[in-house]
């Protein structure tokens, strides 16, 4: 640490903003970049767009809803839709909330933070939390989520215009790269043998859950696949401890 | 779409607040569990389980260009370079490298 940096906040904050010069980052804006074009090819305005991704701030959630506008479904469609996409929030942010709370955090803090949460930044944060002091937690997370947001919506708002004139052959490369990179950073960033049971189980289970249930097999997979591991590991646990 | 005021009320409505209300729900049921509890350990396998669903559909379901391709490329694109990712030491870098790779290959051929 620099000797002239009086106050730690602002260093934790600073090091998380340091986190933002990495592949990880860099693959989200290449992926936002995808998304800018997605949406001028499936008729979004400029404002739709920007307003998405700042809103949303959840690319598989901004893709499922480009695609109901783009198909015209109504409003009620449109959020079931989403929703079931989106339920993952609740089970993410409470596995992050406890590392990142203090017992004076103030729950207003923790509610206006979670907005930056994203796929990202949660394996981010899942990856070096551990790093940081207790106390400095969220706000080295805040330095890291609030203006990666912010730079990808710069990047989608300045992205639109420009991408039109794109080969479609290069969007289709970015678009493809969203779910490698979360493929692979989310094995990365597993810490244990259930996580990883866990993931592969989702990732198997989801799409042969599609053909019973095209919109919930998500949340069957998630929710199923995952009560499932845990019983499993939890079995597995129990029978150690009797044995040793 | 036109770019009307309906439309950004459906963007509110329909994108924001369907996934902002389930970060808000995810607070308020972090907040009360403990580290080391075991609901955490449940909670964590479901997260995992629900993130890798959403990616296995971003794969086999794409939007746009992608979906000119058959899923079975799609997969083993990144199939691929998930082998290639574990195989290096899990270099990202490398992983992505391949499975993008093979699908401009695949998409300029095809």
């Amino acid at each position: 640490m620099p000797s002239q940096m009086s106050s730690p906040a602002l260093y934790w904050f600073l090091q998380g903003t340091r986190g933002i010069a990495s592949l990880p980052a860099l693959i989200l804006m290449a992926s936002c970049a995808g998304f800018a074009a997605l949406a001028l090819e499936s008729g979004l305005t400029r404002g739709h767009a920007v307003l998405m991704t700042a809103g949303i701030w959840a690319l598989p959630a901004q893709i499922i809803l480009t695609g109901a506008m783009h198909t015209g479904l109504n409003i009620v469609a449109a959020f079931l839709a989403v929703t079931f996409s989106s339920i993952r929030f609740m089970p993410m942010l409470a596995a992050l909330v406890p590392e990142m709370r203090t017992e004076r955090t103030p729950l207003w803090k923790l509610l206006l933070i979670s907005h930056f949460v994203a796929i990202t930044s949660w394996v981010f944060a899942l990856r070096y939390v551990r790093d940081v002091p207790r106390e400095y937690r969220l706000t080295w997370f805040t330095g890291f989520a609030v203006p990666l947001t912010a730079i990808n919506t710069v990047i989608v708002a300045f992205g639109y215009g420009l991408l039109s004139a794109f080969p479609p052959i290069l969007s289709a490369v970015l678009a493809f790269m969203t779910p490698v990179y979360f493929l692979l950073s989310m094995w990365g960033s597993a810490r244990d043998v259930m996580t990883r049971v866990s993931f592969i189980t989702g990732l198997v289970l989801g799409p042969a859950v599609t053909p019973f249930a095209p919109q919930l097999d998500i949340f069957y997979a998630g929710i199923g696949g995952g009560t499932a591991v845990y019983l499993a590991d939890r079995w597995r646990r129990k029978r150690k401890e009797a044995r040793s | 779409m036109s770019g009307d005021l309906w439309s950004y009320v459906f963007v509110l409505v329909a994108g924001v607040l369907a996934t902002d209300v389930w970060r808000w729900l995810g607070v308020l049921a972090g907040n009360r569990l403990r580290e080391d509890s075991e609901a955490m350990v449940w909670v964590r396998a479901v997260a995992t389980a629900l993130v890798a669903a959403v990616i296995a559909r971003l794969v086999l379901n794409p939007t746009g260009t992608l979906a000119e391709l058959p899923a079975w490329m799609r997969a083993g694109a990144a199939l691929a370079g998930f082998a290639v990712y574990i195989l290096s030491g899990q270099r990202i870098f490398f992983g992505i490298g391949v499975s993008v790779g093979l699908i401009a290959a695949a998409l300029h051929w095809l």
